[in-house]
């Protein structure tokens, strides 16, 4: 375990090095920030209530969520992919850790890092243009939990999504279809309460809601003391069946490789 | 016009700016001097080695005559052309050839890549097929035509870089390391084609390369930078004569004997009757070496050895 | 125009190459069309909420999804790959293309070609073809020849916002991501009617970053509605100006990028 949270924390080292490419993130992540939020609020013209959310509710959710997008690393990276393709991965089966757990802690690393330095400024930056909510000392808790568990099953998901390295020869066009379709799904774009009944029906019933639009649901305060055990569960249970999913592709890929010779 | 120098450089220097850091957030601004003034001819049909150790300004120079880098100072005219100025004429004069990287179509046909630089070259599609057959026999890569770049042997991939280098008769052909990783008979192949190309077309050769060999065998002149100056101008020969300055002299002695004791020379290496004696050409000359040894024992055979260019080079950069 | 003879062989020669992962192939383009098809599906779901945004009917809104969608997919399979100078500086490759004598801009978009991205215009072409049909549009010549020319006026704008913001690789290490602001911002924005964006970004994408004449300004004067900020109808008929003027602007920086590369070796 201490090996693992070694790896998160050269990671977080590593990661922190790239100040410019931060900083040219943050820049990114406020422009879409302005764009949706004055794109939701267009929408608030003409009615009080989306789903339950509220004109102050939706422009906070795109600000919390364009913070959370780098944290929760919903983009189509090919890190582990890489190694795949090149055949490194062979030299990292052989090593005495989990080759899972490993990544894990990279996620984790970064998600530490990125929760700062690319969460808050873009939510600083719209709470000096718009009214933001911020959550109660209880919810704020809440939050750190939930986003805790986030970084997990979008870790679950990006694991999986990688692992096709071993079948397909270029894994790139299925992790970007796999990326925007959890970006999607997860609110990314959207607040899925904007969604028709039926769209966002769907929605929850998928790994992706746990990835985005529950945390920050939590944050908004969408959810009593008495049902945040649901929402935690939920989010356990897509994370534990994602990785459960990963190390089953994991084996699999592990007897292909051998039958192969490599 | 034709006794003008095809490469003509005067005062010739680049420095760079770069920002180092200085400290946890600052950084200073540096002036780094690349390449720090120099004076050059090549005249046309030459085969001129360009040496010098990692960082000595040898790329710095070389993208500052083909125009990809804008000099700090001094005057360039290749071909007559400056660089900076009229970069996209002057790359039609010229073919460059990277060992290191790979200026073909990697996942199409070799042919294809000749194909496609026919017409990033404009060149009229008889000439094109007259080179190409031309090259093809010289380099044999007939039965390679078709096959996908990356499915290429290095050696083989090689010999598609010259081709495609030459395939618009540039009077200039640059080369940079182009038998680094080549096994000894790709890389004798690869030379007997430059030497030959230099023979019959009168291509002027300029040849970057960590490989003495290649010095050796195609260079008549070789220039050493070293610290952003030329620290030599001059042919193998003449290096050779000045940095050379010790020779071995070799003798099989009628039977294996303790090393030898002789005045001006010592033993470096004993094997049976075979002994190797290292001395300086001012001090004495092969001759006398001679003399001396054989008053004090029987000689079978002997050969007198020069320094090879590798110790030379090694020597020079030392300094 | 021979430089455009060797742009269609190295694209030929590009599209050639890529059809050999065609696995690959298809799957991008899948993922491209996705990419659309959520953008759109993003304004269905507001549509879906209400009936109007801004004052502009879900029609009119398709009508600005499409004249902004075409042109930015055009300009993404034709210049977007300009993003990629970053990536060849770092590598050093960029100099290869300083090798050859032929306009480095157009070697390197032309070398790094994806049809694949064509998957990203068939999509709102569709939905531009829908709009013309359902929006309530003031059809005469003078509307054809508008919808003609911005288009081509679009993707020209589109296509400078790219090279300028891709030029930005020459001076420091991460335009990458700056460029997406502006790209994928732009064409986040030019989907909407700029009436719901605060009064300095209807300025800036006006007069700064004139994305507004992408979409925004023509279709307001095909639909006969007013256009904002006290412009006057005819203002639409600016759009090709402005491509002209953008296309001008992004060839001196380009310029001026590769110059200072070629000066400091970046």
């Amino acid at each position: 375990m201490r090996l693992y949270v070694e790896v998160a924390r050269r990671t977080y080292a590593r990661i922190s090095t790239y100040r410019s490419a931060t900083v040219a993130g943050v820049f990114t992540n406020t422009v879409f920030g302005f764009l949706l939020a004055y794109i939701l609020l267009a929408v608030y013209d003409e009615r009080g209530d989306v789903g339950g959310f509220d004109a102050i509710d939706a422009v906070t959710f795109v600000f919390v969520a364009q913070g959370l997008l780098m944290v929760l690393g919903m983009f189509d990276d090919t890190e582990i992919a890489d190694r795949i393709r090149t055949g490194d991965v062979i030299v990292d089966l052989q090593r005495p850790y989990d080759h899972q757990a490993w990544w894990a802690g990279v996620s984790y690393g970064k998600a530490l890092y990125y929760v700062v330095f690319r969460g808050v400024p873009p939510f600083v930056v719209g709470a000096l243009v718009f009214h933001l909510r911020l959550p109660s000392p209880g919810n704020a808790l809440a939050f750190a939990v939930s986003v805790a568990l986030a970084v997990g099953v979008a870790f679950g998901w990006r694991y999986l999504l990688q692992l096709s390295a071993f079948w397909l020869l270029d894994v790139r066009g299925a992790n970007q279809l796999g990326w925007l379709t959890a970006q999607f799904l997860s609110g990314a774009f959207l607040p899925i309460v904007f969604f028709p009944g039926w769209l966002e029906s769907v929605s929850r019933a998928l790994p992706f809601a746990s990835m985005l639009q529950l945390p920050v649901e939590v944050w908004l305060g969408q959810y009593d003391a008495g049902d945040l055990p649901w929402v935690y569960a939920q989010q356990i249970a897509w994370g534990v069946a994602l990785v459960l999913g990963g190390r089953y592709a994991m084996s699999r890929a592990v007897r292909r490789v051998v039958v192969q010779g490599g | 016009m034709a006794d003008e120098p095809i490469i003509d450089v005067a005062g010739l220097a680049k420095t760079f700016s770069v920002l180092r850091k200085a400290g946890r957030v600052r950084r200073r601004r540096e002036d780094v001097v690349a390449v720090a003034g120099i004076d050059l001819q090549i005249e046309r049909g030459a085969m001129v080695g360009y040496i010098g150790p990692n960082g000595a300004g040898k790329s710095t120079t070389i993208k500052m005559l083909t125009g990809i880098l804008v000099p700090s100072s001094g005057r360039v005219r290749v071909d007559g052309l400056e660089p900076s100025r009229d970069r996209a004429e002057l790359a039609k004069r010229i073919g460059v050839v990277f060992g290191q990287r790979s200026q073909l179509w990697w996942d199409l046909p070799l042919r294809d890549s000749f194909d496609l630089l026919r017409h990033v070259y404009r060149v009229p599609a008889a000439r094109h097929a007259a080179n190409l057959a031309r090259y093809a026999e010289g380099l044999d890569l007939g039965p390679l035509l078709d096959v996908p770049v990356r499915q290429l042997s290095l050696g083989q991939r090689m010999r598609g870089e010259l081709t495609a280098a030459l395939l618009h008769d540039p009077p200039i052909l640059l080369l940079d390391e182009p038998t680094i990783g080549l096994d000894v008979v790709s890389k004798e192949a690869v030379r007997e084609f430059l030497v030959g190309l230099n023979e019959e077309q009168g291509t002027t050769v300029l040849l970057t390369t960590h490989d003495l060999t290649d010095v050796e065998r195609l260079c008549e002149r070789l220039l050493i930078i070293d610290h952003g100056t030329l620290i030599e101008d001059s042919t193998v020969a003449g290096i050779t004569a000045r940095y050379g300055t010790e020779r071995t002299l070799v003798v099989d002695l009628a039977e294996p004997g303790p090393p030898l004791q002789v005045n001006g020379a010592r033993v470096t290496r004993v094997e049976g009757p075979r002994q190797w004696l290292r001395f300086r050409r001012d001090d004495v000359s092969a001759a006398e070496l001679l003399t001396r040894v054989t008053a004090q024992v029987d000689v079978r055979d002997l050969s007198v050895e020069e320094p090879d260019i590798e110790t030379i080079v090694r020597a020079i950069y030392a300094r | 125009m021979a430089s455009l003879g060797v742009w269609r062989h190295l694209v030929g020669a590009r599209i050639r190459a890529d059809w050999q992962y065609r696995t690959s192939f298809f799957l991008f383009l899948l993922s491209q069309t996705a990419v659309a098809c959520m953008d759109l599906a993003v304004v269905a779901s507001i549509f879906s909420q209400v009936d109007s945004l801004a004052g502009w009917s879900g029609a009119e809104v398709a009508l600005l999804f499409g004249l902004s969608g075409v042109p930015f997919g055009l300009a993404d399979l034709t210049i977007s790959q300009v993003e990629s100078a970053s990536r060849h500086i770092k590598a050093g490759t960029f100099d290869l293309f300083l090798l050859r004598p032929v306009p480095a801009l157009l070697h390197l978009s032309a070398s790094e070609f994806a049809l694949r991205r064509a998957g990203r215009v068939l999509q709102p072409a569709v939905v531009l073809v829908i709009a013309l049909v359902v929006a309530p549009i003031d059809w005469s010549v003078e509307t054809v020849a508008l919808l003609l020319v911005t288009l081509v006026s679009g993707t020209l704008i589109f296509g400078s916002v790219w090279v300028v913001t891709s030029s930005i690789a020459f001076w420091t290490v991460e335009s990458q991501e700056v460029a997406n602001a502006f790209t994928y911002g732009g064409s986040l924005a030019t989907s909407y009617p700029i009436d719901l964006f605060a009064t300095w970004m209807r300025r800036l994408l006006t007069f700064l970053v004139p994305l507004a004449f992408v979409a925004y300004f023509p279709a307001a004067r095909m639909l006969g509605r007013d256009q904002p900020l006290g412009l006057p109808s005819s203002v639409a008929w600016a759009t090709p100006f402005v491509a002209i003027a953008s296309v001008l602007a992004a060839r001196a920086v380009w310029a001026l990028a590769v110059r200072h590369h070629r000066s400091t070796g970046s």
